[in-house]
């Protein structure tokens, strides 16, 4: 199995360790012809407006977007995740979003730098054990389609911390209100969070897993 | 932090050995060290580009820069101007973060613990505590541990750097000679950062002790850079970037992201070199590519000769 890891730009190192550490092969992904013979793509964190703009000048924007529309499996973290989405609010007019998994998110919709948090989620599909996730200037999941799988959701009952409430720091999440943070939809997978940045590598591994699945 | 499984593999011994001051309620924990590098982390292979107000920093955005960097006057103007540099106006920082949807990070004085807590009452993203403003405190840096903000430091040597990392910084910079087109300071950094960080590893344990004295750092962090081969922080370069072709030197020397100042809005077409900048600064391996983004951009800004200088930047805080 060899998958791709886009490396316009972001911590595309910290992928290519976790799928190393689960005996996958990667290869970095700037140009076309580097899309090839590949079983799945990873598009890292990073900024999304600074990858849109290369996806179109490296001339990877329309190949990338037909392998996707095609089944190539795609497994997106935060800028990853707005990047593969339906729709982005609060980005910018020309921010591409392929439309490969039905969410709607908003940029930065957890706040600010000073409002990036970690925290302890429960992802039933990986395991019973919680999952230590770390959000960094999140994409906040808005809307998610029928077809998406909800895998995980940021506990409704707690809002961030200690924000100045003048500075316009806090989130927009309503207390009370659950918000997906990591979803799945046929062999597309996002997360608002940063599963690269922890050594626990379930979330990598069931990307793998759904590769090895479809290709069953 | 202290729960393996859940630390990054890169956390640094820094997160263990210094105090860590972190908001925590409900189940969600800010500010802690991981947070805070992480935001450097995901700015690796971008370009970050120094701003004076919205419309350049709207320039920046367009262009593909990870973020933008305010500050009251580009270095090359402090350089002609003279006169006291501080930290920008709290409205024009304002302005910038309306303006744009990447990260703003904001320049404060070396020691200046007063303009970054103003700083980070604007919530800015990240703090750069630098020389290229005037230094409001010759024998202390900013206390680092104390903000929930994350900073970035300049180092022209591995001491400087990881006396940083101890004070709380979560990124370092080359200073580079800022404002002078130059690259000649910012490749001396990066080469003796990273030189001395090889040495480390090859290192036995009596001569780290040895290490420790030389580069004037804590043994812990001399130890973990030894051990791992890399600073516990990532590495960007800054200072006298100003053309495509610079940003891919410095990148294939080592670093993993360029700070772009003056170079930008003082060179005669800002918008189209910024963009180039950031094309190269990704595809710093392939010269095609270099060579194509670099064709017909204008003129440069106009270059100094690092001995003709009368302030060495780069002296500034120790």
């Amino acid at each position: 199995m060899r998958i791709g890891v886009l490396a316009l730009q972001g911590d595309v190192a910290e992928h290519r360790r976790a799928l190393a550490d689960l005996g996958v092969d990667s290869a970095p992904v700037r140009r076309p012809a580097e899309l090839s013979q590949l079983d799945g793509i990873v598009i890292p964190g990073g900024e999304s407006t600074t990858m849109s703009m290369l996806l179109a000048s490296s001339g990877l924007l329309e190949p990338l977007g037909k392998e996707i529309a095609a089944g190539l499996p795609a497994f997106g973290t935060c800028a990853g995740m707005i990047l593969l989405g339906s729709s982005v609010i609060g980005g910018r007019s020309d921010q591409i979003c392929y439309g490969a998994i039905d969410i709607g998110v908003r940029r930065n919709g957890y706040g600010r730098q000073l409002a990036s948090f970690e925290c302890e989620l429960d992802v039933a599909a990986i395991g019973s054990d919680p999952l230590h996730a770390v959000f960094i200037r999140a994409p906040l999941v808005e809307s998610a389609g029928d077809a998406v799988e909800v895998l995980a959701v940021v506990d409704p009952s707690t809002e961030t911390p200690d924000d100045p409430g003048d500075s316009g720091v806090g989130g927009l999440t309503d207390v009370g209100v659950a918000t997906p943070v990591l979803c799945r939809q046929d062999s597309v997978l996002v997360a608002a969070f940063h599963p690269e940045l922890t050594a626990d590598r379930r979330v990598h591994r069931l990307f793998v897993s759904m590769i090895e699945k479809r290709g069953r | 932090m202290s729960d393996a499984p859940t630390t990054s593999p890169t956390t640094p011994g820094a997160s263990e050995t210094m105090p860590e001051r972190q908001g925590a309620s409900g189940g969600r924990q800010t500010a802690t060290f991981t947070v805070k590098r992480g935001l450097a982390d995901m700015l690796r292979g971008g370009v970050i580009m120094d701003v004076i107000d919205a419309d350049q920093a709207r320039v920046a955005e367009d262009a593909g820069a990870v973020a933008v960097m305010a500050l009251e006057r580009v270095p090359s103007d402090i350089r002609a101007q003279g006169g006291v540099a501080r930290m920008s106006d709290p409205a024009l920082v304002e302005g910038i973060q309306q303006a744009v949807t990447i990260p703003v990070m904001a320049k404060a004085r070396i020691g200046h613990f007063a303009e970054a807590q103003v700083l980070e009452a604007l919530a800015v993203d990240y703090i750069d505590e630098s020389e290229v403003l005037t230094p409001a405190d010759e024998a202390y840096h900013i206390d680092k541990w104390s903000f929930r903000v994350p900073f970035v430091c300049g180092a022209t040597n591995l001491g400087e750097a990881l006396r940083r990392i101890s004070e709380g910084a979560c990124l370092i910079r080359s200073k580079g000679e800022a404002g002078t087109g130059n690259i000649v300071e910012a490749v001396r950094h990066l080469r003796s950062i990273l030189g001395d960080i090889g040495a480390l590893t090859t290192a036995d344990a009596a001569e780290l002790y040895g290490w420790a004295k030389k580069l004037s750092a804590p043994i812990e962090l001399v130890r973990e850079v030894a051990d791992t081969g890399r600073l516990p922080v990532p590495l960007f370069c800054a200072g006298g970037i100003a053309t495509p072709a610079d940003a891919s030197l410095v990148m294939q020397l080592g670093a993993e992201a360029v700070f772009v100042g003056s170079g930008i809005f003082k060179s005669e077409d800002p918008a189209r070199r910024a963009r180039a900048i950031v094309e190269a600064t990704t595809h710093h391996d392939d010269p095609q590519i270099v060579a194509k983004v670099s064709r017909g951009l204008g003129a440069s800004m106009p270059g100094l000769e690092i001995g003709t200088l009368d302030q060495r930047m780069a002296g500034r805080g120790w």
